[in-house]
């Protein structure tokens, strides 16, 4: 069937439409909250998320000589991808993003980046954060802050950070609150197994980390074992608690490492996908009524390559995929300008091209969704004057 | 020898900051910086929180006192641990920005030949002062006058039990029926200075102890601090490894001067100083070397300082010795660039890894080898704590904190990791988890 699709050109095409006639009942009954009271999150993924691997563009006829190994089968197929409308289909291990896309309540976002076109990781961060095309002092996520109706000096801190790190996005005059829980903050499994790489070799600490981290239940492969796959499904589920609260914090921010995938992408990416999807779930589940209220973002720093590498795995690109969630989100469709994979159309004949800055996304989040006051939403995203707020990302 | 500026913060530092960066030029500069070191003044008083100077013995004694008579209700933390608290957190926020790190080497190296431990409840109000006024002064002078200043100082005489050690003959040995406590006179002779090497005696020991009674500590009113009580001491000379003393409190300073002139000592000297700054299992010339400064010069710690800066094997190879954690969270505290705000934080990560501050299991001290501190939990909660300190900075740059702290003594596989890493933070904590970072 895909190939009967046209090619999708700048429109602004919305694909998925077809799902919008499954939403159920619940959209109803959540409803809309009292003025002021909606909750936004944003998630970071850093190290630059496969987005063609989370949300494959299965109707692209360049897709599979492009990715070779990497390609899954359409779906329907054994370990195929889980249909988003016809064109575009998430990664198997979104089930749970997947049921919400059928709710209603995803919106995956393709071909998008931030507001940077370097590949490196810690400028590309920055810049995401920052909100801006060079490097602040503050985020834009803080600068929003101040711009929220109803926020008050001295009132409850609106905005919170959850992990034991206060990310770039939320650091600026704007006082943030921060939640950690009680467990220690330990490095990812694919961090250890980057430094178990990196010691290895050194006769002294080589065959202590080895030892270690086998100790802990590390197999050779480094895969986690289960009590340390919980990381961001607590910490969501953190979230999620706290913002459930009446007159808890209404804007939060939290990340999950993991998504450098320059080799045996597949392995890697199985893992923290699952754990993006329990994760974004739970954080669902603990807002309850709440979440007919939330927004959340997903976002990471770049997308990787189009061209599968030498090691099964993607380097480092320029387009990729970010998810809007929630349940105040207009989701059950992908929204996407998408470019295309033809050699012609690929950025610099190696990425994805960037159809949509992020940063339109989020402009529209602080308007139509916190209710932020044009000058506030500039202020959050200076220099940006050029890039339009996105409409319709919200349930009218 | 390539970066000498690198190699002498790591090896005779506590690791470079942003704002103390390795000295450029060779070998020449780096030494002559160090030297300069020595010769500063002493760094500004650093009071404790609440404290408006730094505390005295009589001060710690007093809040002891307190606390015993006057007990805080039950949950409350005492007096004396949270005087400790304060006292910790001042000397990491000391060694966090200190100018002088190379001093402060071998303040820790000084203070670590001369344990005292809070395994003994009164080293929780005295290691403060123990630090500032038994051994720091020390540091660079005579090695006789540190020995008798940190033997003499009340942390040691209550840690090794001296204060209850009397002289079975004395008046109030004879009246109360108490005698000898050995514990402070084997130390001196084991640890501090001579080392069974020398082969003294049981009856050396008992000598020696006899000649220190009457040394020891009033606690309990003022004038509170070391004391010598006549009728505590043992009459009759003493002889020690053939030497022999008259009684009198005299005699204990002699003894020890004594002592800290002896050839045995210097030699024993000489190797731990080569083993914490050398290697492990130090050459036996820059052994040699030092040893005949010690000699030469009558015990100079000045002088043995300023020839371990000379030693060729103590610049190549770079990177040879482990940095027990202490050296390890201070370097790592000190390449984000950390404030003396973070000194709580950098006191406590001590705890985890083995190395609690002023708290040795016995009076040998920290060991001071590789062997003793590389295993494999260990290794673990090293590599997440390097991780949580580098959560606490995460906008902290990891490429300049590299060429700042590693610079040319990266290997290439470190240097890639930072370059690589999928977040600054994650670079940090490669960075701070490289096999080199663990070394000094």
């Amino acid at each position: 069937m895909s190939g009967h699709l046209p090619r999708i050109g700048r429109r602004g095409l919305l694909l998925g439409l077809s799902a919008l006639a499954t939403l159920g009942r619940s959209r109803l009954a959540l409803g809309a909250g009292p003025e002021g009271d909606s909750r936004l999150v944003v998630v970071l993924l850093r190290g630059a998320m496969d987005g063609m691997a989370a949300v494959q563009p299965y109707g692209d006829p360049e897709l599979v000589g492009l990715r070779g190994p990497l390609a899954l089968p359409e779906p329907g197929q054994e370990g195929g991808v889980l249909d988003l409308g016809g064109f575009f289909g998430l990664h198997p291990r979104l089930p749970k993003l997947h049921a919400m896309f059928g709710g209603g309540e995803l919106m995956p976002i393709h071909a998008a980046c931030g507001p940077t076109r370097s590949r490196s990781h810690f400028e590309a961060q920055d810049l995401m954060e920052s909100g801006a095309e060079q490097r602040l002092a503050s985020g834009w996520l803080n600068r929003a802050l101040a711009g929220l109706p109803g926020h008050e000096e001295g009132a409850n801190r609106p905005g919170f950070a959850i992990g034991a790190d206060l990310p770039l996005i939320l650091r600026g005059a704007e006082p943030v609150g921060m939640y950690a829980p009680a467990r220690p903050d330990r490095p990812s499994p694919d961090l250890y197994a980057r430094l178990l790489e990196l010691n290895h070799a050194d006769p002294l600490t080589g065959p202590a980390v080895a030892e270690g981290l086998r100790a802990r239940g590390f197999t050779a492969g480094v895969v986690p074992p289960p009590e340390q796959r919980g990381g961001f499904v607590e910490l969501a589920a953190a979230a999620g608690r706290l913002m459930a609260a009446p007159g808890g914090p209404r804007v939060a921010a939290l990340e999950i490492g993991g998504w450098d995938t320059h080799n045996a992408q597949q392995n890697r990416l199985r893992s923290v996908l699952a754990q993006l999807d329990d994760g974004l779930d739970a954080l669902r589940l603990r807002l309850g009524p709440a979440w007919g209220r939330t927004a959340v973002l997903v976002m990471t720093e770049f997308g990787r390559t189009a061209r599968v590498n030498g090691n099964d795995g993607t380097d480092h690109g320029t387009a990729g995929a970010a998810f809007l969630l929630g349940g105040a989100v207009a989701g059950g469709r992908v929204l996407a300008d998408w470019p295309g994979l033809a050699e012609g159309r690929l950025h610099e004949k190696r990425d994805l091209a960037p159809t949509l800055d992020l940063r339109a996304v989020a402009k529209g989040l602080l308007r139509d969704h916190l209710g932020l006051p044009e000058a506030a939403v500039a202020a959050a995203f200076p220099g940006s004057g050029s890039i339009e707020a996105k409409t319709g990302l919200l349930r009218a | 020898m390539i970066s000498a500026g690198h190699i002498a913060a790591v090896r005779f530092g506590l690791g470079p900051r942003p704002d103390q960066p390795p000295v450029a030029g060779g070998p020449e500069e780096a030494r002559a910086a160090l030297l300069a070191q020595l010769a500063a003044p002493p760094d500004q008083a650093m009071p404790p929180r609440d404290w408006e100077q730094e505390p005295s013995v009589a001060d710690g004694l007093a809040i002891q006192q307190l606390d015993t008579r006057n007990p805080l209700p039950p949950g409350t933390p005492n007096r004396r641990v949270a005087f400790y608290t304060a006292e910790a957190e001042a000397y990491f926020a000391r060694l966090i920005g200190t100018p002088t790190p190379f001093r402060e080497r071998l303040v820790a190296f000084w203070a670590n030949h001369f344990t005292v431990s809070r395994r003994e409840g009164a080293v929780f109000v005295l290691a403060g002062d123990y630090l500032r006024s038994a051994i720091r002064p020390h540091v660079t002078g005579p090695f006789a006058g540190l020995l008798k200043a940190a033997i003499r100082h009340p942390a040691m005489l209550l840690y090794l039990n001296q204060n209850s050690s009397v002289g079975p003959d004395s008046a109030f040995g004879r009246r109360s029926r108490r005698g000898l406590n050995e514990n402070l006179g084997r130390e001196i002779l084991e640890l501090h200075t001579l080392s069974p090497e020398a082969g003294y005696s049981q009856e050396d020991v008992t000598e020696f102890s006899r000649l220190l009674t009457g040394l020891g500590v009033e606690q309990a009113r003022d004038p509170r601090g070391t004391v010598f009580r006549a009728a505590n001491h043992q009459p009759g000379e003493k002889t020690v490894l053939g030497k022999t003393f008259p009684p009198g409190e005299d005699s204990i300073d002699a003894a020890l001067e004594w002592l800290a002139s002896h050839p045995a000592t210097h030699r024993h000297l000489a190797r731990k100083l080569a083993r914490h700054f050398v290697a492990d299992d130090p050459p036996p010339e820059a052994v040699e070397r030092l040893h005949g400064v010690l000699r030469d010069t009558g015990g100079d710690l000045g002088a043995v300082s300023r020839e371990l800066v000379s030693i060729p094997e103590a610049w190549d190879p770079p990177l040879g010795k482990l940095r027990a954690p202490f050296d390890l969270v201070l370097a790592a505290f000190r390449a984000m660039g950390a404030g003396p705000e973070r000194a709580e934080m950098a006191v406590n990560s001590l705890n985890p890894l083995g190395q609690p501050l002023w708290s040795p299991i016995g009076p040998n001290g920290w060991p001071d080898r590789a062997a003793d501190w590389i295993h494999a939990e260990g290794m673990m909660l090293r590599i997440d704590r390097m991780h949580m300190i580098s959560g606490v900075f995460s906008r902290r740059d990891a490429r300049e904190a590299l060429d700042l702290t590693l610079g040319p003594l990266a290997s290439e596989p470190t240097r890639l990791a930072v370059m690589r890493a999928a977040s600054n933070r994650e670079a940090l904590t490669l960075l701070l988890g490289s096999p080199e970072f663990q070394r000094r």
